[in-house]
């Protein structure tokens, strides 16, 4: 058979000599929903009140329309399984599914290992903007919540912009100046937010200071349900452009020849990230590695193709975010830890270790 | 394949390209060469619209600015100078890149998509280390995958920036022959080669060129000449004819 000039040979020959090794993409994307299953399952048991599973499955099954089964559960537990622990999962589930999945994608637009939401500035410019709109006299309630993870984005994507600007100079792009200048940047949205909280009456200051440190004891099934269709907008575009950025782990160049056209793609893929990034932060403030932690190890797993990878980044996202979010909470009950506080704990020492590593090249 | 007429390039007040001709018939294999800086890699970027210049480009019989939103690298195919891509990437996993333009955004690469990629992976023989890692190749290996890659779009021009450089004469002589076999299928080849030996004794037709512009061009062995070569290069060189080919050999000027 000839195609075009090329002489075909037999399908399937290839031959397996040294290939790397990587987990069945729908394998280990399945392990991860079943793992993920079985931890929100245990976040749900566990708080103030200890709830068994199997009352908690019956609950949620109960729960749903048009089914009713016996749940043996008391109107308390009731309440506290629906109204605050399901909602606070799923606001875990999703932050971290956003905050991973938008890792990736600035991994892959900016073809550096240690971009992510947090070390851009991105998480610190949407959490400035979420402080202001907080601060300012407007009550941000009049707009309903919908409007925060709209100004949230306004902030991450125009700091995401400024801190590209800073490090491509002269057409190349430079690794180092970006995250330095993501840092740089950040501590100035942070400085800012501080000043705002400094400024503020303690109405203002509280929820301010909430968003610094990032969690989930705000959580409500209002938070869940307008962040959800703004990070499934941004996960369908970084979904359609899955190719597009396998394409962009080339060089641009290579990839303006393979019929990308780069700067599009990128701005579009960049807002797309941003927007999930920033409503991650309007529900849980600034959680930060979450972002490096998950693609990462995902990439090691499954290996670099975005189409594969996709659906276990955001699971891997999902798993750690409850799985942090459940230690947050009980590791010295009856207080909780923020969970920003406890990634960074385990996200500063994996940065150490990748920039260790010298896989990471600045 | 390729026509290139009166092509220039002006940045910043600097003419890299001053009015280039460049005509590639499908079939043979022409050799752009001449000294760093003559031009040959902005020649290549021009001919495809990743650089902007001024002069007229037609490829496969149609103006360039008749190919709309990257459908121009179904026709044509490039393999830059220093093509990166990341260590962990497998051969296949790049090849199967190359099928991009002929897919749309929903479209996934379908069986016959697999089967071209293997296809262009035999042809350059890479089939044995499809699934290794870029990391893991040596630098001839490299340089086939990226050629496979290339193939895998199904080109009827290939442009190709110094494809041999950095590689031992074998490697060179290998990776030439295979774009003169490439030809043989119908291919329209135009290729930087930076050894002047190696471009006259596999090249149909050679272009020097200097400072953004065409010297010389036609068979091998009327650009590669004593006087061409000083007059382009400098007079610490000799051009002799191959002892047995007749070919013309570039050799230093020493007794």
């Amino acid at each position: 058979m000839t195609i075009r000039g090329l002489r075909l040979g037999r399908v399937g020959e290839a031959h397996a000599t040294a290939a790397p090794w990587r987990v069945p993409a729908l394998l280990g994307t399945a392990a991860l929903a079943v793992l993920l299953a079985l931890v929100t399952l245990l976040a749900l048991t566990q708080g103030s009140a200890d709830i068994p599973a199997g009352t908690v499955l019956r609950v949620l099954v109960d729960s749903l329309p048009w089914v009713e089964v016996e749940t043996s559960a008391s109107d308390s537990w009731e309440r506290i399984l629906l109204q605050i622990r399901l909602p606070r999962v799923l606001a875990a589930c999703l932050v971290g599914a956003a905050l991973s999945l938008s890792g990736s994608a600035y991994q892959g637009i900016f073809r550096n290992p240690l971009a992510e939401p947090y070390l851009l500035g991105v998480a610190a410019g949407a959490g400035l903007a979420v402080a202001i709109a907080v601060v300012s006299p407007l009550p941000v309630d009049a707009y309903g919540l919908g409007w925060v993870p709209i100004l949230a984005f306004i902030g991450g994507l125009s700091t995401v912009l400024i801190v590209y600007a800073v490090a491509r100079s002269g057409g190349m792009l430079d690794g180092g100046s970006l995250i330095l200048g993501g840092v740089a940047l950040s501590a100035v949205w942070a400085g800012a937010t501080s000043f705002l909280i400094i400024n503020g009456s303690d109405t203002v200051s509280q929820p301010i200071l909430s968003f610094l440190f990032g969690g989930f004891n705000t959580s409500s099934w209002e938070k869940v349900l307008v962040a959800t269709p703004y990070i499934l907008v941004g996960t369908l575009v970084i979904a359609l452009h899955a190719r597009a950025l396998n394409v962009l782990q080339l060089d641009e160049e290579q990839a303006e020849h393979l019929g990308v056209d780069v700067s599009r793609t990128k701005l579009i893929v960049l807002a797309a990230a941003s927007l999930v990034a920033a409503t991650a932060v309007a529900v849980a403030g600034v959680i930060g590695f979450v972002g490096l932690i998950v693609p990462h190890a995902i990439r090691m797993l499954f290996g670099g193709d975005y189409r594969r990878t996709l659906a276990a980044s955001l699971l891997g996202g999902a798993l750690l975010m409850v799985s942090v979010d459940l230690l947050a909470r009980t590791i010295i009950q009856p207080q909780e830890v923020p969970v920003g506080v406890l990634t960074a704990m385990l996200g500063g020492p994996f940065f150490l270790l990748l920039l260790r590593s010298r896989k990471v090249s600045l | 394949m390729l026509s290139v007429r009166g092509l220039s390039v002006t940045v910043e007040g600097r003419r890299l390209l001053d009015g280039v001709d460049v005509e590639v018939a499908a079939g043979e294999v022409v050799g752009l060469v001449g000294p760093n800086g003559a031009g040959k890699s902005t020649l290549l970027r021009a001919a495809t619209g990743v650089r902007a210049a001024q002069g007229e480009v037609a490829l496969a019989g149609r103006p360039l600015a008749s190919y709309r939103n990257g459908s121009l690298f179904r026709t044509v195919a490039v393999v830059q100078q220093m093509p990166e891509a990341p260590d962990a990437m497998t051969v296949q996993e790049l090849v199967l890149l190359g099928r991009h333009p002929h897919l749309g955004l929903l479209r996934r690469e379908g069986p016959r998509d697999h089967a071209i990629a293997l296809a262009s992976m035999q042809r350059v023989g890479c089939e044995a280390f499809a699934q290794r890692m870029l990391g893991t190749l040596s630098g001839g290996e490299r340089r086939r995958a990226f050629i496979a890659r290339a193939l895998a779009q199904q080109p009827r021009l290939l442009l190709l920036d110094e494809p041999t450089s950095g590689l031992d004469a074998d490697a060179q002589a290998q990776i030439l022959a295979l774009l003169r076999a490439l030809a043989a299928e119908g291919v329209a080849v135009l290729v930087v080669v930076h050894d002047l030996t190696f471009a006259a004794a596999y090249c149909d037709r050679l272009v020097l060129m200097q400072q953004g512009r065409v010297v010389a061009s036609g068979a091998p062995a009327q650009v590669v000449t004593q006087e061409h070569v000083r007059a382009v290069y400098g007079p610490h060189v000799r051009v002799i004819p191959h002892p047995e080919s007749g070919a013309p050999l570039v050799v230093p000027a020493v007794s």
